[in-house]
């Protein structure tokens, strides 16, 4: 192993790092802003994936054009779905928590037989972009072209969140929404107006990931399955509800994993994020950044 | 004053014992062997989720990671029978200890977790065990043990005339696990769980000693378990990680009880015989395509059930007629 | 003055740089009903989550029937013979109120037949066994309070300790509290009370604690302290803050 190899894995690590955080701050968001944990995100990007796929296949609109199409699209199936299940399943009385946890499990496996039905679970790929198959050479260093923009891409969203966040009167609503849902309400805030706000942007952030991811990865009903684990743990390693921590912790889970997979088979690279994440909540039971 | 809750306990097992009987006849009534084989699994879904309930249910603490103590009941019964030829009797209660003990040791750094991040380290423990025995290879890797058959008695647990015994035993098991259930359930294990679980700060303020609950709650849940994938393993005769692992089977084990009422004695036995039926028909009659029928039906079901039904559909049989007695 | 049942030595709490208690020495002793009262922030919760055993405190000690219990959790202390009730109430929502006391009574016996006895009595006594079959999320307000009160006392606790238990009742309400109360104290039932309202709890008390700023203000009979000048100051500045 040389160091040529190291820096090449780690470059590498570093890129998929932030498309993972770029994958989980939707889901860190939704959390933060209401305590549910959306076990669906994975067929959110999955769809994501094929909705940029379909653009590309019927309209040759090319995945870097189509990011805001599909990021819009997804912001309109976010709202419709936290108007249409997520309201609802908060209502729950008995099983409080519970609840909410199986019914986005519903709909993920939901979403997946909808995919397998009308797209066939065949598996896709969109053979010619802009950006796929080229690769950069930094200092030696060989970057593909598409993890390279995804990881700009993921950083100007985290930016562009963070100043929604601080600086916006709807950011300011968030915010002061997951501070004191029942407070806000009386102020006169519209809590379920930004509840379905909330998942919009949550989940247009998703297709924003889902659109590049789809010009270098295949594109299948159960790709959402391998992303949502690693998004869980990047959204839990961060600490819940905490946007900076999806951010930090993407980056982490990047590292950890391409380091893990210089020294263990390939196979067993997840082993590696698993293992830190776990030690990550042992230690801090609320994650690196969560509050206590 | 005491006599409406001795009735009604009573009453459950009057209920029980005549469901026990008219399943044990149904194989006399019904001879077709692929219904039969449903009726195994729906069997054992039952009892597996009754074993998950009893975590997950009573106690509260969510484990979408089960798999984990399912495949080591398989792998612990598969390898002492293979490797050593040592009876699957024995190797199923070998595997239920050394999954108990790994909830015991789990148990130990999770149950510190609060709520999203417990169910996520359950998930990811899971699914690092499902790694590990990928690339374990005296444990066969990802190629899996195929079971040889070494004869035809109930010492061996092998039957190749007859499925029934394992229909029987798989009745049996569901029954077993239905009567802990029902023992714990009026016991000082179950009203701690419940109360654990509904808040625990107020539990630890009686005296319910929080975390000694969850541990006690853990291990019988993975015990019940692991004899569940030793069963599994001899009825299907080969296993691999992902046919007994992954993490699919986690979600198996909770949603015949989510379907019939998580924390209820009744709703897993019911979600199993609703939920099994159902996917197998399906996934042979419309999903065999791989169009994905199966997923959408169960999916929309689950989603529904949480939405309209969130106590599950026993709460059809028993609180609703209280409710509008009120 | 007999021996104490409860007695804090110099505890103090500090929350990073605040200082939540600070030096408190106080004693209960058996047959007592103490009221801790103070103004909004006197330090009257963090002290009653001291002795409950939420928290250790972060200096002094903690005793109980001669007992040092300073670092004892929760649960040991509720075997030991201490029950409490929370301001806002904790209960098993979902359980029925039969089964919310008989969790309290399983610390004294494994055996469910005396259990489920014990729970109906108790119930009984604090006037709520009409209710025994309801959920406990389906009571009004002034019954969970009892109940919270129920469940305590199946622990067949030594002291009890009531936080701001009848507040926020209707007079009537609270007037059948204070009944309850003193019926607790005559089976033999020490009581410590936090109270935020004078009024209510001055009647009901053999002696009173007042904290201010986190420190014993004054201690003494409840027709000495409604009289203190230094107590009605504290009051007063309070109610001049709220107001």
């Amino acid at each position: 192993m040389t160091t040529q190899t190291i820096v090449q894995s780690l470059a590498s690590g570093l890129l998929m790092g932030l498309l993972y955080g770029l994958i989980a701050v939707g889901l860190a968001l939704i959390f933060g802003l209401m305590d549910v944990t959306n076990f669906a995100h994975g067929e959110f990007l999955m769809l994501a994936m094929y909705v940029t796929f379909f653009l590309f296949a019927f309209f040759a609109i090319d995945p870097l054009l189509a990011m805001p199409l599909v990021a819009a699209a997804l912001f309109a199936f976010g709202a419709v779905i936290y108007l249409l299940v997520v309201r609802f399943a908060m209502r729950a009385k008995t099983n409080v928590g519970m609840v909410q946890i199986f019914a986005t499990f519903g709909l993920a496996i939901l979403l997946r037989g909808l995919a397998q039905f009308f797209f066939t679970p065949d598996y896709r790929s969109i053979p010619t972009s802009w950006l796929g198959g080229k690769t950069v050479s930094v200092f030696g260093v060989f970057l593909p072209v598409p993890q390279l923009v995804g990881a700009l891409v993921a950083v100007a969203a985290f930016g562009a969140l963070y100043f929604f966040i601080k600086k916006t009167d709807f950011g300011r609503a968030l915010e002061a929404t997951r501070e004191d849902a029942g407070a806000v309400a009386l102020v006169g805030i519209d809590k379920n107006r930004v509840f379905a706000l909330g998942w919009g942007l949550g989940s247009a952030l998703v297709g924003l990931a889902g659109a590049i991811m789809a010009s270098f990865f295949y594109i299948y009903p159960d790709v959402g399955a391998s992303f949502a684990l690693i998004a869980y743990v990047t959204v839990a390693l961060g600490g819940f509800g905490s946007v900076f921590g999806a951010f930090a912790g993407g980056i982490i889970v990047g590292l950890v994993e391409a380091s893990t997979a210089l020294i263990l088979p390939p196979s067993l690279k997840s082993v590696g994020i698993y293992a830190v994440y776990l030690l990550v909540v042992f230690i801090r039971p609320r994650g690196l950044f969560g509050s206590i | 004053m005491n006599n409406s809750f001795a009735l009604r306990r009573r009453n459950d097992l009057i209920m029980a014992a005549v469901l026990t009987a008219a399943a044990a006849c149904m194989p006399f009534l019904v001879k077709d062997v692929y219904v039969q084989n449903i009726m195994v699994l729906t069997l054992m879904y039952a009892a597996l989720s009754q074993s998950w309930n009893i975590l997950s249910g009573y106690c509260g603490q969510i484990s979408l990671g089960h798999a984990l103590y399912f495949g080591l009941g398989a792998y612990t019964t598969a390898l002492l029978f293979t490797k050593f030829g040592v009876v699957p009797w024995v190797g199923m209660i070998a595997g239920g200890l050394i999954s108990a003990m790994i909830a015991l040791a789990l148990g130990y750094p999770t149950f510190r977790l609060g709520g999203h991040y417990f169910v996520i380290a359950t998930i990811v423990i899971a699914e690092i065990g499902l790694l590990l025995f990928h690339n374990w290879d005296w444990a066969g890797a990802a190629l899996g043990i195929d079971i040889p058959v070494r004869g035809d008695s109930w010492l061996k647990f092998q039957f190749t005339r007859s499925k029934l015994p394992y229909f029987y035993f798989a009745l049996a098991f569901c029954v077993v696990a239905w009567l802990i259930t029902w023992w714990l359930e009026d016991s000082k294990w179950g009203y701690w769980w419940r109360a654990v679980k509904d808040n625990p700060e107020a539990a630890q303020s009686l005296g319910v000693v929080v975390f000694n609950s969850k541990m006690g709650a853990a291990a019988v849940s993975a015990f019940l378990t692991a004899i569940g994938g030793a069963f599994y393993a001899m009825f299907v005769s080969y296993i691999d990680p992902d046919s007994v692992m992954s993490f699919q089977f986690s979600l198996l084990m909770a949603l015949p009880a989510v379907l019939g009422g998580i924390g209820t004695l009744w709703g897993p036995v019911l979600g199993a015989a609703i939920l099994i039926p159902l996917t197998e028909v399906t996934r042979s009659f419309i999903g065999g395509s791989g169009r994905g029928v199966d997923l959408i039906l169960y999916g929309a079901l689950i989603v529904a059930i949480s939405l309209a039904r969130p106590e599950g559909l026993v709460g059809l049989f028993s609180r609703r007629k209280k409710e509008t007695a009120r | 003055m007999s021996v104490p049942l409860l007695e804090t030595r110099g505890v103090w709490q500090r929350f990073g740089g605040l200082i939540a208690n600070s030096d408190i020495s106080m004693s209960v002793v058996p047959g007592e009903i103490v009221g801790l009262i103070g103004p909004n922030g006197a330090g009257k919760s963090t002290l009653f989550n001291l002795i409950a055993g939420v928290l250790p405190p972060t200096q002094g000690t903690i005793w109980f029937n001669g007992e040092d219990v300073t670092r004892m959790p929760a649960a040991e202390r509720c075997q030991r013979g201490i029950a409490r009730t929370f301001q806002v109430v904790k209960s098993f929502e979902t359980m029925t109120v039969i089964d919310n006391v008989i969790v309290g009574a399983l610390i004294r016996t494994t055996v469910m037949r005396e259990a489920r006895r014990k729970a109906h009595e108790v119930l009984d006594f604090c006037g709520i066994a009409h209710r025994a079959d309801k959920l406990a999320r389906d009571l009004i307000p002034s019954e969970k309070r009892r109940l919270e009160v129920a469940r305590a006392l199946a622990t067949e606790p030594k002291l009890l300790l009531l936080d701001e238990c009848l507040t926020g009742l209707t007079p009537i309400e609270a007037q059948t509290g204070v009944e309850l109360v003193r019926k607790v104290r005559a089976t033999g039932v020490t009581v410590l009370m936090v109270e935020h309202v004078m009024e209510i709890v001055m009647p009901l008390v053999d002696r009173a604690i007042v904290l201010d700023l986190g420190k014993v203000l004054v201690e003494g009979k409840p027709t000495d302290i409604v009289r203190d000048p230094r107590v009605i100051k504290a009051y007063l500045g309070d109610r001049h803050a709220v107001g």
